[in-house]
């Protein structure tokens, strides 16, 4: 006999379900006056530092149909490249950049959309920089799991080409799947859940 | 304050999930499942600095009926009507520490089963003082605790005679964006547990018995509600022993 771990096993998801937005967005589907707003609709304020930009896409599912019932999430960096997270020990991020943020697919047009700025570079764990990118969580109806994946920008392609995590997609066409592109101050991207242009979706 | 508000934040990467233990993307007795899983493999990797940080949410968000569910949207000197219970419980992580300032949100349908949503037919009438939202941050002991209405099952289109057990859905954050989950929680003893492909997703019963939350006798209010205890158990981190890179991390 050996010891034992006495590790916990992790609490198994399960889907968000077609009602997620009572609990998440509950302003979007018009439960009012429970909370002032709905969380994670806004980044920035006058005062957040750095390039403003628009990130927004669509999920489509294997028959190419737009999912409406999605929640998209997403996580990135401030100008500088740093988090504003208890655990960021490189420095303190812009106190103006909440640096989360959380959207609902419009029941109409299909899109998330977010109002944020453009995020700094941050390291890989060997040290090599990452290209600029945010981490995107999207759960929905039908998603077992929350999907993790990554949106990197089209003007970014001398840093995307070293970037450590986009080098190791062996299929080489599948990296313009996390590359959104530029149109003015707009970056957009489709996520495809299924399919030809399959998103590439991480274990992280 | 607490003893241990001193203590460095954790900044160790995650335990690598497992992802038999979850289910799987595609699980075709859950129709929905089908044209929404991706097929390809995932990209492994260790997290980074962009996945071991996560937001945090301070204290000072949460207002006073967040966490009851029975007057949040409740007219003035009225309530929701149906069974009265507590939930309550503890965010840990996989080495048993408690999870400190973690958000917990809730929602759920009411009493009957009838979820306050525009997408939603069932026959089954809203309860005008029911919304059906909450959240919570957790103490320094990693505890949380809502009161609500017990809701009731539920009728869905995917087989012909499908229902969904009572259920109450749960969204977590933790400390690092790895953390970020979505579950349900079920009721002891309920029958159609076992019945639902959606639970039934879920390939280990001992893993989906971690979502039954047991009758908590010994914290039930005598002539008042009924309590269940729910913890929930996410992604424990490595310590830092070796994390200290020359680099930076």
């Amino acid at each position: 006999m050996v010891q034992e771990l006495h590790r916990l096993k992790e609490t198994p998801s399960q889907t968000a379900g077609p009602y997620v937005h009572i609990g998440l967005t509950p302003n979007y589907c018009d439960i009012r006056g429970v909370y002032d707003g709905d969380l994670g609709t806004t980044m920035v304020n006058d005062q957040t530092l750095g390039e403003r930009i628009t990130v927004r896409g669509r999920i489509l599912d294997g028959a190419d149909t737009l999912v409406r019932d999605a929640i998209a999430e997403i996580w990135q960096a401030d100008s500088a490249g740093l988090y504003n997270s208890p655990s960021e020990m490189r420095g303190t991020a812009d106190p103006n950049f909440t640096g989360w943020g959380r959207c609902p697919t419009n029941a109409e047009n299909g899109y998330f959309q977010f109002e944020t700025i453009k995020p700094g570079k941050v390291p890989f764990k060997d040290g090599r920089p990452m290209a600029p990118h945010i981490t995107l969580w999207i759960v929905a109806r039908g998603i077992n799991i929350g999907l993790h994946t990554r949106i990197y920008f089209s003007d970014e392609a001398e840093a995307n080409a070293i970037d450590p995590l986009l080098l190791r997609i062996e299929h080489r066409q599948r990296v313009e799947t996390m590359v959104a592109q530029k149109d003015g101050s707009i970056y957009t991207l489709d996520i495809h859940l299924q399919g030809p242009k399959e998103t590439v979706f991480l274990d992280i | 304050m607490s003893a241990n508000s001193n203590k460095q934040p954790e900044t160790g990467g995650f335990f690598a999930r497992d992802r038999d233990w979850h289910a799987p993307a595609l699980t075709p007795e859950y129709k929905t499942s089908i044209l929404r899983s991706p097929q390809r493999a995932l990209l492994s990797l260790d997290g980074t600095i962009s996945e071991i940080t996560g937001p945090v949410f301070g204290h000072s968000m949460i207002g006073e009926l967040d966490n009851d569910l029975i007057h949040n949207y409740a007219r003035p000197g009225e309530s929701a009507i149906g069974e009265r219970i507590i939930v309550h419980g503890r965010v840990l992580d996989e080495r048993g520490q408690p999870v400190r300032g973690a958000l917990l949100e809730f929602w759920q349908a009411n009493a009957g089963g009838r979820y306050r949503h525009k997408k939603e037919t069932y026959l089954a009438a809203i309860d005008p003082n029911f919304g059906g939202c909450g959240r919570a941050i957790t103490d320094d002991d990693g505890g949380y605790a809502f009161r609500t209405v017990k809701p009731g099952p539920y009728p869905w289109p995917n087989g012909v005679n499908d229902w969904r057990p009572a259920h109450i859905h749960f969204s977590v954050f933790g400390h690092g964006f790895a953390q970020r989950l979505i579950t349900q929680m079920y009721f002891e003893g309920d029958p159609m547990i076992w019945k639902c492909p959606i639970v039934n997703t879920i390939p280990d019963r001992k893993a989906i018995e971690q979502l039954i939350a047991p009758l908590d006798w010994g914290q039930t209010i005598p002539m008042d509600a009924r309590a269940y205890k729910f913890d929930i158990v996410l992604r424990g981190r490595r310590s830092t022993l070796f994390e200290n890179r020359l680099e930076g991390n």
